[in-house]
């Protein structure tokens, strides 16, 4: 049943107060904030708290802990005390989550990866629904010759593992720069994974557009349009495009979660954010040879991702439930 | 049914040319990088260079170089390695594919099985708190790096707990051939199955669970509830046959992605010598070929069993079969 005041409420209000009055949503929405505010804080951090530069490696550095100096490269604990191994979780102020292969603190690494992580999938996704959109409306509202064009050049590209198809795009990209015309981008910019990304699922993305589309093609709104000589332009900007709108903003957060998962996996083949920058990916795949010794440097950044891909999806989900009218009212 | 089945077989060929074409595209029409310097590796010498570019025609027009490559990869077969210029590229494919294939498989039954109870639990006691424990741990199960889980999987199961009772089972990593021992086969596997099928619980029981509340509310559902049958009979016969549909189109297409290469990070992991585990080999030194070779053949792959399971329904739906 409807409430009644509902009624007099526009579908985006409406939206927002269910929204509001989801404890999910509103968990997430907390979780993703801190998250943002915690890796935009990172220079800070590593300047006035951690006091390290997380970008040089130094590994004959040594700290004062518990009132002794403490070297950062410890010697190893097998019996001839051979090699060494990075320092553990201190807990303190430097080094709190302990010391990378190259001596560098993994705290301030961490936030200053999450930056990175964060704009890569939140850049990837809006990239990657601005052009499902133009795929899925143009199939879905002109149909005929340019649907069956555009969906089985999205069944083409769907047909590729989607990993697979991130990596080939990368590894060709990654080996040198690219030359465009007079522009050249490094080989370490973040644009080439942004964009990757952004591509690979667009298929995923433009899929329930062109449903919506096709949907709103025939409704009577745009019947109407059509009829009073509404030029098409202005009915796909005026009438299709609010419409899909919803569907647009459902999926912003689940490409992001899915966009987060392809670039801590490209990162951590060490194809996708490039030394000495970090990702959350990159973290990992440092701390990959310390799983056994050191397993703070690969479990914090993985369970990064995992929380903030988990706010993503709930997210997803509660906005869904908020802008979808027949299950809201369920 | 013949017309459907010309049509969808017509749709496979041009959809495994375009991928052919795109994944060609891909590798070497990339505008701004020259593909000769990526074929053979960084810091290539001239030499090798001018080999590459003579080898593969790339001062040749677009068209030939398409046509000379595919004929190196499916009809002399000899497209080599360019780090290791003994090394074909397709022997080595087909010499992993068993290792991906027990991963795979062995993953696949896990989550089919595993889903299947997920969906239809949280779907049979819709709105409860093991409804909503099931979907929230389908949603952590989804939002898993699976490299990242199966490093944690190593630390506890060949660290901390190796030497507990639990875990002092668990043999190092690397693959153990059925053939030289099935046990040895199935513990070397066993976790990297668990591991690889966590994403795909998630999807396939929230899947599952969203169809079959759906379909639960059909009307054939209340005509067999009408005609006195038990609750279970209806969500198991009723329900769950109806609601599989989905399921089944969805699971074509994610085996054949992961046979294909798809579980390359969890071959990584747990140092299995798959197709991916190849590819990611490949990477290190950035060997194009070979890259090349495993995207164009798992490609090949899902399309293939993609068209498979399309011929599959048409056999099974009486409403195809008949040609209704």
């Amino acid at each position: 049943m409807m409430p009644l005041d509902a009624t007099i409420l526009s579908p985006s209000r409406l939206a927002l107060r269910r929204l509001r009055r989801d404890p999910s949503a509103l968990a997430a929405i907390a979780v993703l904030a801190l998250v943002t505010l915690a890796c935009l804080a990172a220079g800070l951090y590593a300047r006035h708290v951690a006091h390290t530069d997380p970008f040089t490696s130094d590994v004959a550095a040594a700290i004062t802990l518990h009132g002794q100096l403490t070297d950062i490269m410890q010697p190893n604990d097998n019996p001839l005390h051979l090699g060494l191994t990075p320092i553990g979780p201190t807990w303190s102020v430097q080094y709190l989550l302990g010391s990378d292969p190259q001596g560098r603190d993994v705290a301030a690494r961490l936030l200053y990866g999450g930056r990175n992580s964060l704009l890569i999938s939140a850049s990837a996704s809006l990239l990657c629904i601005a052009m499902a959109a133009v795929v899925g409306i143009l199939a879905g509202y002109f149909g005929g010759f340019v649907d069956a064009a555009l969906s089985r050049m999205m069944d083409i590209m769907w047909a590729i593992p989607v990993y697979l198809f991130a990596i080939s795009l990368s590894i060709v990209t990654v080996a040198q720069d690219l030359h465009l015309g007079p522009i050249t981008i490094a080989s370490d910019n973040l644009i080439l994974p942004i964009v990757i990304i952004a591509i690979v699922y667009v298929p995923y993305a433009a899929r329930p557009i062109r449903g919506r589309v096709l949907s709103l093609r025939h409704a009577e709104f745009v019947t109407v349009a059509r009829s009073l000589g509404v030029r098409e332009a202005r009915i796909l900007l005026r009438d299709i495009l609010p419409n899909v709108a919803p569907t647009l903003i459902v999926l912003a957060p689940l490409v992001m979660a899915l966009a987060m998962l392809a670039e801590s996996a490209l990162s951590f083949l060490s194809i996708g954010v490039q030394a000495p920058a970090a990702s959350w990916g990159t973290i990992i795949n440092d701390g990959q040879g310390l799983i056994y010794t050191r397993p703070m440097v690969a479990i914090a950044p993985g369970l990064a991702i995992v929380v903030t891909v988990l706010a993503l999806n709930v997210l997803g989900d509660s906005l869904r439930d908020a802008l979808d009218a027949r299950e809201g009212d369920r | 049914m013949a017309g459907a089945f010309l049509r969808r077989l017509g749709q496979t060929v041009f959809v495994l040319f375009g991928i052919s074409v795109l994944v060609f595209a891909v590798f070497f029409a990339t505008p701004g990088a020259d593909p000769s310097a990526r074929i053979a590796g960084r810091g290539a010498s001239p030499e090798t260079l001018a080999a590459v570019r003579h080898e593969y025609g790339f001062d040749r027009s677009m068209p030939v170089q398409y046509a000379m490559l595919m004929k190196k990869l499916f009809i002399t077969r000899d497209l080599a390695s360019f780090v290791d210029r003994g090394e074909r590229v397709i022997p080595e494919v087909l010499h992993a594919a068993p290792v991906t294939m027990s991963l795979v498989g062995g993953a696949a039954v896990i989550w089919v099985f595993a889903s299947v109870l997920m969906g239809t639990l949280a779907a049979a006691t819709r709105g409860s708190l093991l409804d909503r424990v099931l979907m929230i741990a389908g949603l952590i199960g989804i939002s898993l790096p699976v490299f990242w889980l199966g490093e944690v999987v190593n630390l506890f199961t060949q660290s901390r707990l190796h030497h507990s009772w639990a875990f002092s089972w668990v043999p190092g990593l690397g693959y153990v051939p059925f053939s030289t021992s099935p046990i040895g086969w199935f513990k070397a596997l066993v976790l990297p199955w668990c591991t690889l099928a966590v994403l795909f619980v998630g999807i396939y029981g929230r899947v599952l669970r969203a169809d079959l509340v759906a379909t639960m509310q059909e009307d054939f559902i209340r005509t067999a509830r009408a005609k006195g049958l038990s609750p279970a009979r209806v969500l198991l016969r009723h329900g769950l046959r109806t609601s599989m549909v989905t399921f089944v189109s969805l699971f074509g297409l994610d085996f054949a992605q992961l046979v294909g290469g798809g579980a390359l990070l969890t071959e990584v992991v747990f140092g299995l010598q798959g197709v991916g585990r190849l590819t990611y080999q490949a990477l290190a030194n950035l060997d194009l070929p070979l890259v090349m070779a495993t995207v164009m053949y798992s490609a090949v792959f899902v399309v293939l069993a993609n068209a498979l399971v399309d011929i599959l329904y048409a056999v099974l739906d009486p409403r195809v079969r008949d040609g209704r």
